[in-house]
């Protein structure tokens, strides 16, 4: 059994009288410990994919299960609470909170849990060490040149050690030795720590450091 | 150049919630300023119509008001004789002495309302020109019969024409209201000077108030009265004597409309400040646009104070508005200087409305300035980066 | 509280926006303190009169005088121990403006009767052996820079004429309410000065119980219904009560007032919690992505409100408080007037409300983002 199972996927919106379908009966596996990479132009419908896996929303009709457990169907309370245990989301612009150092903002998700305040203090340590900032606990926001403030975010996605790792076109803000670098981050997660991570990119250098890369088109997949 | 104002009103149309809480918040404040200027306004009104100026009153030396007074008859003659004091068509002068007594009368929702009796002559309603009977007759001479001021009638049991009223140990028919021009007066009791003269306090007036033939004369007669060595008296313009009792409480209350609005105000203006701060904050590219096409720091500056008073100013005509309704709301309060209570209604006069105006801009500059210097001051590169 | 140190955070972002907020709650609230404590104090006033002391006065109103015969006949009165009278002479002291309270008491009777009015010994003995001498509370002597020994001349309203006196003793009140800027004198000095005009103008009534209040005010006003000058007497309590009552509705005119500064900082609040709130909407929705879930968010908009206006609310409530009991400015008009515990606690729940008002819309609008839509807004 797939760690992620999508089956008969269908989003659409409203807008006024029309309604607009952004994603058409879409069947995906994926499996656990893989490294995706989801292309495709803009509009496509690869955020909303990205999103409902992520459930940050909910699809017009079909499943998507992970780890044999249906996601589409909870209610926003409890798909909270299942992101806050099982995703791990990464950002374009990284959206740290400005008013929080590097620390407080990895520790962000661990405020849901009933970890101890010791508990929590090693785990943000050593997800921070993962990402290799270590001497930058105390730093704000600011205070970070972007690949920083994005290694920060990946941290804060995997402190909580998340079933799924998801990443909203990662390096799309960086420059290319920043946005090479957080590449290399998100391969060692994957091959180093098993993590399984789908990301959204339409950078085919990007793209190629996945394993695998799935076209986006008009709301169908293709290879 | 000046910024164009259509930039400003667009502003403000883009936040109409911050824009509209603000204002009222100041209206508030411009409503609750005028609410108590107008009650102070509407006492001193009050007192300040309850004196002529073509009127003398003479008290015995030394006594700060009516009740602290006494005048024996012989006094009350001489005075009475003086030439500079005017005559009626009968030929007999215009003076009235007085008796004035403070009475408790039950209010109607339980507890005493201190009340001026006043015994008067049947030259008062000559001497005092604005004083008319409304309702019913004037009391008769030697009868035990008063007449009612209209604004005491309707705050009192056993005041319509007809009904006895029970002061003084004894029973005295009400047999008219009479209105006094809104002046104090018609928070009296009237009745006649020699039938309150023996329920009361024996064989003295308190007050002599005559029509002087000349008005302009009173230092002339003031000096005569004076140095008489049969009187030992005070005397004083009529209008000015009764105006000055409400200096008092006039000041505490305008006092008090300082004190508490201008507390009010502090909040008002920390929260314009706010909203203008956040105004600056979120047009931070906008302003350096301005700025790189050439507009002037000083323009800018203009330009957000502008929009602060704005948001002031219709606040201040918020509060107006606010604060109109209670113009003639008629209200009482003890008049500490006769010890007695005055009804009187609520005064918005236009000056108050404009205070208030004067005052809503005077916030709308003060919370829009510091933001103000800040979009002026605020580095154009920098700005323009955030774009 | 783990989320404390991110509401914390948020409140420091602006430090200009969040300091401006506790203050103008802070001003709202110590405007609130201080108007409430002027009606608290007016109806503690109308209730530390005591009830084992009755006041009698002429019916016909406080300003007309009793005779002195009826002293012998009030003492004479069952369950009446003690009977002492007074009268208010109204001096004026340089400036008529410049108000004081003086009355002229009788000294054999009056000081024993009023243990809360406390006089040294040694500085009675000295004014009851002296005709002009004066009894005179602290606050006036501070006033004016009055020594005991200064000798001071009022001049009189009611009574004609300059009167000297000579400062002898200095009282302290051991009730908050009693006024501490009276002047005091013999009763036989104001008579013999006014050549025997003087009356009496009230009647202080010591019972021995005071369950018999009623019954003996009742029977002393039957007994002089049909005399030259027919009686009121209540108790003291209720005698105070009525001076309190001339002020008119000052309990609406405050409330009114009150409301409006209400409104007007809720307002205030409102707009900065939303102006914070709009700016954040991204974070917001960042947190719910975290798996935030409405309800804790709902709560972390909702609790930084709160702390804002709670926290200015104290600041509010007990600088009244402090400025009051230092300094008090109405003292002779408003003998006690002091910032009350329940008072401060009424404040800081009005606070609390506020808080909660200003931040619910904040509050909800936060826990109802749409997290796809806010998030797309920034990415």
């Amino acid at each position: 059994m797939a760690l992620v199972e999508v089956r008969g996927l269908t989003k659409t919106y409203q807008r006024d009288a029309q309604v607009i379908p952004v994603l058409e009966n879409l069947d995906l596996d994926i499996e656990k410990g893989e490294f995706m990479a989801l292309m495709g132009p803009s509009g496509s419908g690869k955020s909303t994919l990205l999103n409902l896996l992520a459930g940050l929303d909910h699809p017009t009709s079909g499943s998507i299960r992970v780890e044999g457990q249906e996601v589409s169907g909870m209610s926003s309370r409890q798909l909270a609470t299942w992101r806050s245990r099982h995703v791990g989301f990464i950002f374009q612009r990284y959206n740290l909170l400005p008013v929080l150092t590097a620390f407080q903002n990895v520790e962000l998700p661990l405020l849901l849990t009933s970890l101890s305040k010791k508990e929590r203090r090693d785990h943000v340590h050593t997800s921070l060490n993962v990402v290799g900032l270590a001497d930058r606990v105390d730093h704000y926001p600011r205070q970070l040149s972007g690949g920083q403030e994005q290694r920060v975010g990946i941290a804060r996605a995997i402190v909580s050690d998340p079933t799924l790792i998801l990443a909203d076109e990662p390096t799309g803000d960086l420059d290319a030795v920043a946005g090479d670098e957080i590449l290399t981050l998100l391969e060692r997660l994957n091959s180093e720590f098993g993590k399984t991570i789908v990301m959204v990119t339409h950078d085919p250098r990007a793209a190629d450091r996945s394993h695998r890369i799935m076209h986006l088109e008009k709301g169908v997949l293709t290879r | 150049m000046a910024v164009p104002i259509l930039y400003n009103v667009r502003s403000l149309r883009q936040r109409p919630v911050s824009t509209l809480a603000t204002a009222l918040g100041m209206a508030l404040v411009v409503a609750v300023f005028i609410a108590v200027m107008a009650l102070a306004s509407g006492f001193s009104a009050a007192l300040a119509r309850t004196g002529s100026r073509d009127n003398a009153i003479v008290l015995r030396q030394g006594a700060d008001s009516e009740l602290a007074s006494g005048l024996d008859r012989d006094a009350a003659q001489i005075i009475s004789a003086m030439p500079f004091v005017a005559r009626g068509a009968d030929g007999r002068p215009l003076v009235s002495p007085e008796v004035y007594v403070i009475i408790n009368l039950d209010r109607p929702g339980g507890g005493t309302a201190n009340v001026v009796a006043r015994g008067v002559s049947a030259q008062a309603f000559e001497v005092r020109k604005g004083v008319r009977v409304v309702e019913g007759r004037t009391f008769r001479s030697g009868a035990p019969e008063i007449l009612i001021g209209r604004s005491i009638a309707s705050r009192f049991g056993s005041t319509a024409v007809g009904d006895k009223l029970r002061f003084a140990n004894r029973d005295w028919t009400v047999v008219g209201h009479f209105e006094a021009g809104g002046s104090s007066f018609e928070s009296e009791i009237w009745g006649e000077n020699e039938q309150f003269m023996p329920a009361f306090r024996g064989e003295v007036f308190q007050s002599v108030t005559f029509r002087m033939q000349d008005p302009a004369a009173l230092k002339g007669l003031e000096q005569t009265l004076e140095k008489d060595p049969r009187l030992r008296v005070d005397v004083e313009r009529e209008y000015d004597f009764y105006a000055n009792q409400s200096t008092l409480l006039t000041q505490i209350l305008e006092f008090f409309a300082v004190f508490v609005t201008s507390i009010m105000a502090v909040g008002a203006v920390a929260g314009a400040v706010n909203t203008m701060y956040a105004a600056v904050a979120n047009r931070a590219p906008e302003i350096a646009v301005l700025r790189t096409l050439g507009f002037r720091p000083a323009a800018i500056v203009g330009s957000f104070l502008l929009e602060s008073v704005a948001i002031a100013l219709a606040g201040g005509i918020i509060g107006c508005l606010l604060a109109l309704p209670i113009n003639g709301i008629t209200t009482s309060t003890t008049n500490w200087s006769s010890f007695s209570e005055v009804a009187f209604p609520f005064r918005v006069t236009p000056d108050l409305l404009a205070a208030g105006l004067a005052f809503a801009l005077l916030m709308g500059l003060v919370g829009g300035f510091f933001p103000a210097l800040r979009a002026a001051r605020m580095p154009i590169v920098q700005a323009l980066r955030q774009a | 509280m783990k989320f404390a140190r991110l509401v914390w955070a948020n409140l420091r972002r602006n430090k200009r926006r969040t300091i401006l907020t506790t203050l103008s709650v802070a001003v709202a609230l110590f405007l609130f303190a201080t108007l409430r404590s002027v009606l608290t104090t007016l109806a503690g006033a109308a209730e530390v009169g005591s009830e084992t002391r009755l006041i009698t006065t002429n019916t016909i109103s406080i300003v007309f005088p009793l005779p002195q015969s009826y002293y012998e006949r009030l003492r004479a009165m069952e369950g009446v121990e003690a009977v002492s009278w007074a009268n208010w002479f109204g001096g004026v002291y340089r400036d008529p403006q410049d108000f004081f309270a003086s009355f002229a008491v009788d000294s054999d009777t009056y000081w024993p009767i009023y243990p809360e009015i406390e006089v040294p010994p040694e500085q009675l003995r000295a004014y009851m052996g002296e005709r002009t001498a004066a009894i005179v509370g602290p606050e006036l002597m501070k006033r004016y820079g009055w020594k005991v020994g200064d000798r001071v001349s009022l001049r009189g309203t009611i009574y004609p004429g300059d009167w000297p006196f000579t400062i002898r003793g200095v009282y302290r009140a051991t009730t908050k309410y009693i006024d501490e800027a009276s002047f005091m004198f013999h009763w036989d000095y104001l008579y013999e000065k006014s050549d025997r005009q003087a009356d009496v103008g009230w009647y202080i009534l010591q019972l021995s119980d005071p369950a018999l209040a009623p019954a003996v005010a009742k029977r002393i006003d039957d007994t002089f219904r049909n005399s030259s000058a027919s009686t009121e007497t209540a108790t003291e309590r209720a005698f105070q009560a009525s001076f309190i009552t001339m002020w008119g509705n000052v309990g609406f005119f405050l409330n009114a007032i009150g409301l409006a500064v209400f409104f007007a900082i809720l307002l205030v609040a409102a707009n900065t919690m939303m102006m914070a709130a709009r700016e954040r909407t991204t974070e917001h929705a960042v947190l719910k992505a975290l798996g935030y879930g409405d309800r804790l968010l709902f709560g972390i908009v909702m609790a930084e409100a709160a702390i804002v206006t709670l926290l200015g609310g104290l600041i509010g409530v007990l600088a009244a408080r402090l400025l009051f009991s230092a300094a008090t400015p109405f003292d002779s008009w408003m003998p006690g007037f002091s910032v009350t515990w329940p008072t401060i606690g009424l404040g800081l729940a009005i606070a609390l409300v506020i808080g909660l008002m200003a931040g619910l819309i904040p509050a909800l609008q936060a826990a109802r983002l749409p997290v796809v839509q806010a998030l797309r807004r920034v990415a």
